[in-house]
């Protein structure tokens, strides 16, 4: 294992935590509420068969595509920060969630059936991917910066598309895109394929991370202590994307997880990547969980957008870090 | 104890044109002070001897292997380059700072020992910078900053040091200190390549001088030997006159007043 030390490794297990009881949370709350007993009755195959059946194919699919959505944007943040050396990058600045977007609202336009839209966002987000990365490569290899600024042109360009596509809509097919573009849960169909990439990802990043130490201090230092950075660099680029275009098509563009977590993280405990990354997925699921289950039942029957909830519950906690920090 | 060779090296420099190529043994316990006027390519050189970057033409080896047949980290387990600038992407303590020396010398699973901490704290305790071991590196100042890098070097162990300006921003007590501490790296059996602007601190610490001139030329040799006031004048394109300060020459321009001394 690459160890943590002791201060390190209690955040990571309070994070399990925090994570447990939001998952917890999210199954017993609801129309029907459900007591803890309860819980673990339907969870061991026990209990009331409703419970049972409200908790195993309602709730807990919908809870754990939260979960690794989190996950997938709190991992895809910290390593585009660390990639681009830019503390305001997000798992979209690249134009990764410009190019999903496009990709959703052109299947929901045709008429597609919701199935096909995860796809079809999945095949955006990977276009714009391909398209940003050919074009930094430009005259002479690209650069951070290169890479930065072709992603976030590259993003205003599919912005223009993604309004273009909004105007050329039909009124009631509106709000099912506006509530994708701000992200929603309950287009995610199933949870399995964002887990799927999410723990080996996880487990491919800790031993990398104390590479990603040492390029956090720039390429040529980096080079001069023993680390290839062309390939470091681009296994990160590629992984990153592909965090980020397995939650978009899992749930659109759920924003701010992918921004703050990462940033809370860091003030919270220092900058060591080894510690930074495992913490970012565990604290990005627990917050997009605990954040879908306020959407879903603040207003019920009426269910908010869960990139609001993530932005009203991480703003305030963010400013008051980063109020506090040295 | 690693030999430092180049063979036929040609720096590459966009837009100029090669000079002669260099061909030079840095071999263990000696000193080196590169010489030259500004944009001359000091940094370029020690960067292409570092393998940080392509050479036009020629090789360097590390012993009897070529540089670009080595893994970065094989070559980092050996050679140490300090840079002249450095970047803080995210904030990091002294000590995790200078803790990335271990880097080449522990395996992806590995994370630091104690032994690694204790290389990386008599190595901070060396360039007396032990005490903001926790601070924040980019709340230090010009100095502390240069110290802490020198640090990150020493944690590495290296049989090569690369030196790019050692003394930027530091005081005369703590340029004395550096390069005090490079000498004793020397006589310890390691290889040490410094880049200087400063002719009196390469004259006073460097047993061996690279002169490198701006037309592509150089000349390399023992340093009473290279330190020739009319040689330096052409290097730097100034009048000098020398002195001798406790058996040490000195340098200094000449009084333009007086006329060129060598006219």
């Amino acid at each position: 294992m690459p160890a943590v030390n002791g201060r390190g490794l209690l955040a990571l297990a309070l994070l399990a935590v925090a994570g447990a009881l939001a998952l917890g949370l999210s199954l017993a709350v609801g129309s029907v509420p459900i007591s803890a007993a309860q819980l673990w009755a339907a969870l061991t195959g026990g209990g009331d068969p409703l419970h049972r059946e409200l908790v195993l194919s309602l709730r807990l699919p919908r809870a754990l595509a939260a979960f690794a959505t989190g996950g997938l944007l709190g991992l895809a943040g910290a390593l585009m920060q660390v990639l681009l050396r830019n503390p305001l990058a997000d798992p979209y600045v690249l134009g990764l969630s410009g190019g999903a977007a496009v990709g959703a609202l052109g299947a929901m336009l045709v008429g597609l059936a919701a199935i096909w839209v995860p796809g079809a966002a999945f095949a955006g987000a990977l276009l714009s991917t391909l398209l940003v990365f050919g074009l930094a490569q430009g005259v002479g290899g690209w650069t951070p910066t290169r890479l930065l600024l072709t992603g976030v042109v590259v993003a205003a360009g599919w912005g223009a598309v993604v309004t273009f596509l909004l105007t050329l809509s039909p009124a009631e097919r509106l709000p099912g895109m506006l509530y994708w573009l701000m992200g929603d849960l309950s287009y995610a169909r199933s949870p399995w394929p964002a887990w799927l990439l999410l723990v080996p990802a996880t487990l491919l990043v800790l031993p990398l991370a104390r590479g990603l130490n040492v390029l956090a201090r720039g390429p040529l230092q980096a080079a001069s202590l023993g680390v290839a950075v062309r390939p470091l660099e681009i296994t990160v680029y590629v992984l990153a994307s592909a965090l980020t275009a397995m939650a978009v098509s899992t749930a659109g563009s759920v924003g701010f997880v992918g921004l703050v977590v990462p940033h809370m993280l860091r003030l919270a405990l220092g900058n060591d990547q080894r510690l930074i990354l495992p913490a970012s997925v565990l604290a990005g699921g627990a917050l997009l969980t605990l954040a879908d289950t306020l959407a879903r039942t603040l207003l019920a029957p009426q269910q908010l957008p869960v990139g609001v909830i993530t932005a009203l519950l991480g703003v305030p906690t963010f400013l008051l870090l980063l109020y506090r920090s040295r | 104890m690693t030999v430092l060779t180049t063979q036929d090296l040609v720096i590459d420099i966009p837009g100029r044109a090669s000079g002669r190529p260099l061909t030079l043994r840095v071999a263990p316990g000696q000193r080196w002070g590169v010489l030259g006027p500004n944009g001359v390519g000091k940094t370029t050189l020690l960067h292409t001897l570092a393998g940080l970057r392509a050479p036009r033409a020629g090789r360097v080896h590390l012993d009897d292997t070529p540089l670009d047949a080595l893994k970065r980290r094989t070559v980092a387990q050996r050679l140490a380059v300090v840079f002249q600038d450095r970047q803080d992407g995210f904030p990091a303590t002294v000590l995790e700072t200078a803790m990335i020396g271990r880097h080449p010398f522990l395996s992806p699973w590995r994370r630091e020992g104690a032994e690694d901490l204790a290389r990386t704290q008599q190595a901070l305790a060396a360039l007396s910078v032990d005490h903001l071991a926790d601070r924040l590196v980019t709340t230090l100042s010009g100095g502390e900053r240069q110290r802490v890098a020198i640090a990150t070097a020493l944690a590495q162990t290296p049989a090569v040091w690369l030196a790019d300006e050692p003394t930027n921003h530091l005081d005369l007590h703590h340029q004395v200190a550096v390069m005090k501490l490079l000498r004793d790296q020397a006589e310890r059996g390691a290889a040490v390549v410094m880049g200087l602007h400063d002719l009196n601190l390469a004259a006073r610490w460097c047993d061996h001088l690279l002169l490198l001139f701006p037309d592509g030329q150089h000349c390399y040799g023992p340093a009473e030997a290279m330190l020739e006031p009319g040689a330096l004048a052409r290097l730097y394109g100034q009048p000098l006159t020398m002195a001798r300060v406790d058996g040490a020459p000195v340098f200094v321009p000449a009084d333009p007043a007086l006329g060129d001394p060598h006219d």
